[in-house]
């Protein structure tokens, strides 16, 4: 009977966990789908915690005591604050994949060995090395983002560095091939623990080479990773729930991976062993031409006699918490009966959406959120293209400098607009370590200063000259 | 016995289905989506669950309460982020 109940559960939480992701697809059903996906992951629950086996209901308690403790706090995270969060949590699923597989592995051990097939021992050892390897790669990642002082936020390399990385893999899966082969010997124990170390540090070496500007393909792959390693799970347990919740996931990860891979015009492989930060800045072709720096009245000016402003936000709008100030700037110009949309380039900011969250946060309606791939028609009827914090997402040279480490790059054409303004922080070169050649062209005025303070001053400057109207 | 060939049949169909739904998300939501699937991953609360809470020696039932106090981490914090976000986002 409660077997039974089981199964249906995980039916019905099947069910639920694709409707919930199927609602995605549109921000007006997309509430709908965290009630679905929450009704799932209750029945999950239920039916499991009823099942005749479990008899520590104190310890369960505890457990899920302590994860509503921290869980809560972490969802009320700043939303600049996301995605590190979200590699946060990553961590964590990796972490519980890892531990279950551990613990699969020495009740069977203490068992004599007997369940510990060699199929299911390949399980076990897929489920700790993803698990594992999520699990410190993840850290890594948060630590990357929340700019943790010990951590180095570039891109660390040395030579020989893939093929250390490749090799630490390639040790723990030979000690895995044996271990399944051989769950129960003398030495099995040890390898196993072994193979969880050698995941353990693969994860912080993978994650070592990898900086800021490919932080949204990271993520994306590590979702994925994370939900393998829950799949993993399913097969060691003989849970088609887990498999299937795990695939959903899985493939989730794999898709974002996809789009931001191509957003940059990069393979995986390159992402993951290219170390894309070292690449030396290169060489400046032609004569060298100069910045054009512009007052912020001639700016509010500019803006405000446009008919269409396009404006393009990148990760410096997120570092300056600027998304407020936009809004109002927003606010200011559409009252002139001035139509503003907004640029998002896949891969602006740290993680896939970033800008559409931040900008949200900021109640300007998702209808003025315009993707690259549609805005970039409109660009040559834009009047003033105002970029806010974006760098080498705008940068020209991506459509033919061969040498340029972002060749191929798909951008938003903003040196197509009829005025480019710029807010820059600062008068040095973007990410990849390359000059932003939109910066200098005749048409492109600069506002030096940090984001906020610009828009803050823009707004004030548009509102000290409404009274006039 | 374990009947492998039906989990691996399983994990393909679901593995189709997740990337035929996912294709459909809108992009303005990836970020909500990835903690969306972060809490529907951390399903392998029921697999912690069923370490922490049957009769297995004391050390096993460690490691599982703190892979479930992970996973239950990770469904909290994943669904209660995910709806913030979601009410962000309006038409007008």
């Amino acid at each position: 009977m409660t077997h039974a109940i089981a199964q249906l559960a995980a039916v019905v939480a099947t069910a639920l966990f694709i409707f919930s992701l199927y609602w995605m697809n549109d921000p007006k059903t997309a509430r709908r789908g965290v009630t679905a996906g929450v009704i799932g992951m209750l029945v999950a629950v239920g039916a499991t915690w009823v099942q005749p086996e479990i008899v520590h209901h104190g310890w369960i308690v505890l457990a899920i005591g302590a994860g509503f403790i921290v869980g809560v706090p972490l969802s009320r995270v700043p939303l600049t604050a996301v995605p590190q969060r979200t590699a946060l949590s990553h961590a964590f699923g990796g972490l519980a994949a890892g531990l279950v597989g551990t613990a699969e592995y020495f009740l069977g051990l203490g068992a004599g060995g007997a369940d510990l097939t060699a199929f299911r021992m390949s399980a076990i050892v897929a489920e700790i090395i993803l698990g594992f390897l999520t699990f410190t790669g993840s850290l890594m990642a948060t630590g990357k983002l929340q700019e943790v002082r010990w951590i180095p936020q570039r891109p660390v390399t040395y030579p020989g560095q893939n093929v250390v990385n490749i090799g630490v893999l390639v040790i723990a899966v030979a000690l895995g091939v044996l271990v399944a082969v051989h769950p129960a010997a003398a030495w099995s124990a040890r390898a196993f623990l072994a193979i969880v170390g050698l995941a353990l540090l693969f994860g912080v070496l993978l994650i070592i080479p990898i900086g800021g500007a490919d932080m949204p393909t990271v993520i994306s792959i590590l979702n994925s990773y994370a939900g393998l390693s829950a799949v993993a799970m399913g097969f060691v347990l003989d849970n088609k729930l887990l498999v299937t919740a795990g695939a959903l996931d899985g493939s989730s990860g794999l898709i974002l991976s996809i789009i931001m891979c191509r957003a940059m015009n990069r393979s995986f492989t390159n992402v993951l062993f290219g170390a894309f930060g070292t690449v030396k800045a290169a060489a400046v072709t032609g004569e060298q031409k100069a910045w054009k720096e512009e007052t912020v009245e001639g700016a509010a000016q500019l803006l405000e006699q446009a008919r269409l402003v396009v404006i393009i936000p990148g990760y410096g709008m997120a570092v300056a918490q600027a998304q407020h100030k936009v809004r109002e700037l927003y606010d200011q110009l559409t009252k002139r009966g001035v139509t503003v949309k907004f640029a998002i380039h896949p891969v602006a900011g740290r993680m896939p959406g970033h800008m559409n969250v931040l900008l949200a946060e900021a109640d300007i309606p998702y209808t003025a959120l315009v993707e690259m791939d549609e805005i970039n028609s409109d660009m040559p009827q834009c009047d003033v293209a105002l970029v806010v914090g974006a760098n080498d997402v705008v940068n020209p040279a991506a459509r033919y400098a061969k040498d340029s480490p972002i060749y191929g790059m798909p951008i938003i054409d903003a040196d197509k607009a009829r005025t480019v303004l710029a807010i820059k922080r600062s008068k040095k070169p973007g990410f990849a370590g390359i000059d932003n050649e939109l910066y200098v062209q005749d048409n492109t005025w600069m506002l030096f200063g940090d984001a906020k303070a610009v828009l803050g001053d823009l707004v004030r400057q548009l509102t000290g000259g409404s009274g006039l109207h | 016995m374990i009947d492998y060939w039906s989990m691996l049949f399983v994990f393909v169909l679901a593995t189709f289905i997740g990337l035929g739904v996912i294709r459909r998300v809108s992009r303005l939501l990836y970020t909500p989506l990835m903690s969306l699937t972060n809490a529907i991953s951390a399903i392998a609360v029921v697999g912690s669950i069923v370490v922490t809470g049957a009769d297995f020696p004391t050390p096993i039932r460690v490691l599982g309460a703190v892979a479930l106090f992970a996973s239950t981490t990770n469904i909290v914090s994943g669904f209660l982020i995910t709806d913030r976000m979601l009410k962000m986002f309006k038409k007008q």
